[in-house]
């Protein structure tokens, strides 16, 4: 069985900070980590391999660095790796990453499964999944919180909504988006990471996956950044007395100001 | 010519374009400029991702410019209207719809354009008039018994056909499981751009352009967003942050048939739907959560804090007090020897503070605290406190976040 | 600091701190109470291939030795040191086969011990022979193609968990120590059972029993290198663990230091953190300096050894007896710091402190230390009397 896991490289979001003064991110210190998501599903495509035989290759889009996140995916169980990297790729959306991915993966002759995270952390869209699978032609299916079994070339998977779940059965090859509650990962093991650092991960550029170039990078996207800024955040230490009418108000009306939802999903 | 270079003769070398930059790449490292005696800017394009955030960082000396020529897109002028995504399954419309039309008929106000409803899949006939109620329009629907309500290929394909057949400039999902997961499909399909989330949609007047704005970075920044060159311009919308429409006194909308589209079959295959209302969400990474402590007073009214919960989506946790009680299991304890939360809200019920409990959510991207003791510590470390009896404070929060106020 | 590890030696320290993180330290005050056996962070070293670092690499292992183990040891022994012992008292009784077992033994156990399937235990102590292990009982008689044991060893660590146990037995009483040997036993040999779990002040994660020998029957074949030499094979261990019991005692009080340090920036007091009073920050500063010192004391004997030297008694003794009477200072001063809290077994350094008490104790008494530092002083200052 021929496993591909697309993966990204992001900033560790959860542990950036916004400085006060300028209102701006405060980057330093804030470390490059594979995409939480992607490491269930690097997971789940290594429970794979071990369940059905096969490879685990592992790639991603990104600029030279992401190559450190490719072999921490080795040290993971991944087999090989390949870095899908040119500048021609720089300022992607996501219609463009999930072409750039789709031919990289025709590239690579194609596999049964193609695993990545349901989102990535810095991103937050969830769009490249499907995108790839259109670009490529075959099904997908998002929100897995369980492969079932596979048997004949036919998949059978759990995938997570709203208000419960639902039992899908698709015929391989398949895109496949994970959620957390699919596996606990592994801890990477000490012949991994040997394994990792000795291992060659070759560069794929915008020439050697066959792309029209139109399509990649920044002129391959329809949508356009216009403007980037922090939200206010709350100050703190607002205390409201009064009747409870009142002071909820006052309180759901700071909440809204600052932007924060609590409300049933 | 690289997509992003820096005007040299502009940059005063102020670094607030390195500051602002998330990943890193740009350095005062330049040739020093005309302006002032400072190194100017230079960007990494090896690490650059053209995100645009120094661009607006740049904004009063315009040093650094962003050059685009997206591929071809489709022709503008022929697409008008705002279309929704009207997201069914077994049986209901979905709780989104009312809101992602709600979204829609506020731009209606500045395009005087249709809304104009994407209703696909079997027995949808039956949806039409709840969607006209809500001032569609139109409602452009596909109703064929070959259309599963899980056969999400065949809707995207649906969903594909009547947007280049009708073709509106604007298409809305909702931002639930299915909308992430239809809508960058048919967008791919089509090749248009799509913005994931967006809890702000407006018209730009000056170019007519919806402008979307959503949060990224796990919520730490936000980004507007345009799609220049390419229609419908698409957008998913998070649930609960739009005001659903109103329901019109008279509805007019017309539906209209488009059986015509051919219906293929499906790849994926129905096997069963399993109900399971997540009341035990996981108190480590839940988003939400409602703590209980010794101001519950009774082991009955942790029911409140359950209540209020489930009103938000969230988890349920106590501090020590209430554990120690017999209340409600250790699981759910909060603090110093139960677990370390770092929700982005975090609703402190009649909790007072002591450093045991603060040890475990002092984390928390914002605190609320509802306590009747006005110098109560939990109100030092709680971003938002409201002094009052909780069982008054508590039902009147989930009355308002039912209401939608 | 910075003690110019290899690459690999970072990656063993690194991956050792991040196991003992998300995997250790969340159930350390669990386990402390319910004294439960950690088989699941056993099975995550395994897995993760930390017990093959002090392996040789012809048997499954990664080919370090003593220093790649006591990082290991370190970084757990910050998270818990009860459930660290579960790997490092494995080491223990590894060691053994590694120095002196011959090939088919090495090639029986080793590849196991590597993958982590198995552990090991070293059975050494008896009620009657503590510092005093010459005076050990229990006797391993030959006969035929077997030795049959009888005796009972005490608070043995990995005892009843471990699957193989090195212990040392009169295989010739007649000759007293000269007459001792080292045998391996298997958790399965008929005759070989164990006494109940022993309940203690620290190390509460870590399982200590009695090993009851009742005409055990092992075969010969299970000797490890000659009959007489079961004293050497226990010296030489433990030579050669010391640095061992050293870093578990480092990691613990690195651990409290930790939590001191982060308690006295929270902690306020007349309108002040108390980490601005000078009171405080002397004691961090003692605290600090004294850990500082038991690592490089530590990182060289274990350093030492790895790199064949042949006198590593003294070296070993003084990073054992330093760093385990630091792990006691430190974690005092620790409580202390924390004041009323620090006394609650709702944060974590009362744990440490139960825990430190025992590095002061086994693997050779502080007391036994000081001797042996202390003769092979005069020894020395002997042989440069009599050069002259």
């Amino acid at each position: 069985m021929k496993v591909i896991v697309c993966i990204k490289q992001v900033p560790d979001t959860t542990n950036v900070r916004i400085n006060p003064e300028t209102n701006t991110l405060v980057r330093e210190g804030v470390q490059s980590i594979i995409n939480p998501f992607d490491v269930y599903a690097l997971e789940e495509a290594v429970r794979l391999r071990e369940k059905h035989g096969g490879t685990v290759t592992v790639i991603t889009m990104g600029p030279p660095q992401a190559v450190e996140a490719l072999r921490e995916s080795i040290s993971l169980g991944a087999d090989n790796a390949f870095l899908v990297s040119d500048r021609a790729f720089a300022g992607a959306d996501t219609l463009a990453t999930a072409y750039a991915l789709a031919c990289a993966v025709k590239k690579l002759g194609g596999a049964d499964i193609i695993l990545m995270g349901r989102q990535a952390i810095d991103g937050d869209t969830g769009q490249v999944g499907p995108g790839v699978a259109e670009n490529l032609g075959i099904s997908h299916v998002t929100d897995i919180r369980k492969i079932e079994e596979i048997v004949d070339g036919r998949i059978v998977v759990e995938r997570l909504l709203e208000e419960g779940y639902a039992r899908l059965a698709a015929r391989l090859p398949v895109v496949l988006t994970v959620v957390k509650e699919i596996n606990i990962p592994r801890l990477p093991s000490l012949k991994g990471k040997m394994a990792a650092k000795k291992a060659e991960i070759p560069v794929l550029k915008a020439a050697d996956i066959g792309a029209d170039t139109e399509r990649l990078g920044l002129n391959g996207s329809p949508t356009q950044v216009m403007k980037i800024f922090t939200p206010p955040k709350p100050s703190g230490g607002k205390k409201f007395t009064g009747e409870p009418a009142e002071t909820v108000g006052a309180l759901l009306a700071e909440l809204a100001a600052a932007g924060i939802t609590i409300r049933e999903k | 010519m690289d997509p992003i270079r820096v005007i040299v003769q502009n940059c005063v070398g102020c670094s607030l374009c390195v500051k602002s930059c998330p990943y890193n790449a740009i350095a005062l490292s330049g040739p020093v400029g005309a302006k002032l005696d400072r190194p100017t800017a230079v960007i990494d394009l090896g690490v650059c991702t053209l995100c645009g955030a120094c661009v607006e960082a740049c904004k009063r000396y315009q040093a650094i410019v962003i050059t685009r020529r997206t591929f071809k897109g489709q022709d503008i002028k022929k697409y008008t209207g705002i279309a929704i995504l009207a997201e069914h399954r077994r049986g209901k419309l979905g709780s989104v719809v009312p809101e992602i039309i709600g979204a829609a008929r506020e731009l209606q106000k500045e395009l005087s354009a249709p809304v104009c409803a994407v209703l696909v899949g079997s027995g949808v006939r039956k949806f039409t008039d709840e969607l006209l109620s809500y001032g569609v329009d139109e409602v452009w629907m596909i109703d064929n018994p070959g259309i599963g309500d899980f056969d999400e290929d065949v809707h995207a394909e649906l969903v594909a056909e009547i947007l280049m057949e009708k073709k509106p400039e604007i298409f809305l999902g909702g931002g639930t499981v299915v909308g992430r997961s239809l809508l960058p499909r048919v967008a791919a399909k089509i090749l248009t751009g799509l913005t994931a989330d967006c809890t702000e949609l407006s018209i730009d007047t000056a170019t007519m352009l919806l402008r979307q704005t959503r949060p990224a970075f796990g919520g730490n920044i936000m980004a507007t967003i345009l799609t220049q060159n390419h229609r419908p311009q698409m957008a998913t919308v998070r649930h609960k942050v739009m005001t659903p429409a109103e329901k019109v006194a008279r509805p007019r909308g017309t539906v209209i048939d488009l059986n015509h589209i051919p219906v293929p079959p499906s790849k994926l295959e129905f096997l069963e739907f399993v109900e399971e209302k997540s009341a035990t969400v996981n108190l480590v990474e839940a988003d939400v959560i409602v703590s209980g402590g010794r101001g519950i007073k009774d082991p009955k009214n942790f029911e409140l804090i359950e209540k209020l919960a489930l009103a938000t989506g969230g988890a349920v946790g106590a501090s020590r007090a209430a554990v120690d009680a017999g209340w409600i299991p250790y699981s759910h304890q909060v603090g110093q020897t139960g677990k370390t939360v770092k929700p982005k809200v975090y609703i402190a019920c009649g909790i007072s503070g002591a450093i045991q409990h603060l040890a475990g959510m002092k984390g928390a991207d914002v605190i609320v605290a509802i306590n009747s003791d006005p110098s109560a510590p939990i109100f030092d470390v709680a971003h938002f406190g409201i002094v009052g009896d909780l069982f008054k404070v508590v039902p009147e929060l989930m009355k308002r976040l039912e209401n939608g106020t | 600091m910075n003690y110019f590890l290899t690459e690999d030696q970072k990656m063993i320290k690194d991956l050792a701190a991040q196991i003992a993180r998300e995997k250790i330290a969340p159930i350390a005050a669990e386990l402390d109470e319910s004294g439960e056996f950690p088989w699941e962070v056993v099975q995550t070293l395994a897995k993760s291939d930390l017990f093959r670092v002090f392996i040789p690499t012809d048997y499954d292992g990664l080919g370090g030795g003593m220093f790649e183990m006591c990082l290991v040891v370190e970084e757990l022994s910050r998270a818990c040191s009860g459930i660290a012992l579960a790997y490092a008292a494995s080491g223990l009784g590894t060691i053994p086969i590694i120095l002196f077992g011959n090939e088919e033994q090495k090639k029986k156990y080793l590849p196991r011990l590597a993958a982590g399937e198995i552990l090991a235990a070293f059975g050494l102590t008896e009620s009657g022979a503590g510092s005093d292990a010459a005076a050990i009982k229990t006797t391993a008689k030959p006969d035929g193609d077997s030795y049959v044991l009888n005796g009972t060893k005490q608070w043995i660590t990995n005892g009843g968990e471990a699957s193989i146990y090195t212990v040392v037995a009169l295989t010739d009483p007649a000759r007293g120590v000269r007459g001792s040997s080292t045998i391996l036993v298997e958790k399965d040999h008929p005759g070989f059972t164990f006494g109940k779990k022993e309940n203690k002040m620290g190390i509460r994660a870590s399982a200590t029993r009695e090993l009851v020998f009742q005409d055990c029957r092992v075969p010969k074949t299970n000797l490890l290198a000659k009959e007489g030499m079961g004293f050497l094979v226990a010296m030489k261990t433990l030579d050669q663990s010391r640095p061992g019991v050293a870093s578990q005692a480092l990691g613990i009080s690195q651990g409290a230091l930790d939590k001191a340090i982060e308690y006295s920036r929270e902690r306020r007091q007349f309108g002040k953190p108390i980490s601005a009073f000078q009171g405080i920050q002397f004691m961090l500063a003692d605290m600090a300096t004294q850990v500082e010192a038991s690592r490089a004391l530590t990182y060289a004997a274990a350093r030492s050894i790895d790199a064949g030297e042949k006198d590593v008694s003294r070296l070993s003794a003084m990073a054992k007896v330093f760093a385990s009477d630091t792990a006691m200072r430190v974690t005092t001063d620790a409580v202390q710091i924390l004041g009323g809290y620090g006394y609650m077994k709702d944060y974590p350094v009362e744990k440490m402190m139960r825990d430190a008490k025992i590095t002061q104790i086994y693997e050779g008494t502080n007391q036994i230390q000081r001797e042996v530092i202390a003769l092979g002083l005069i020894k020395e200052s002997v042989r440069g009397a009599a050069k002259v």
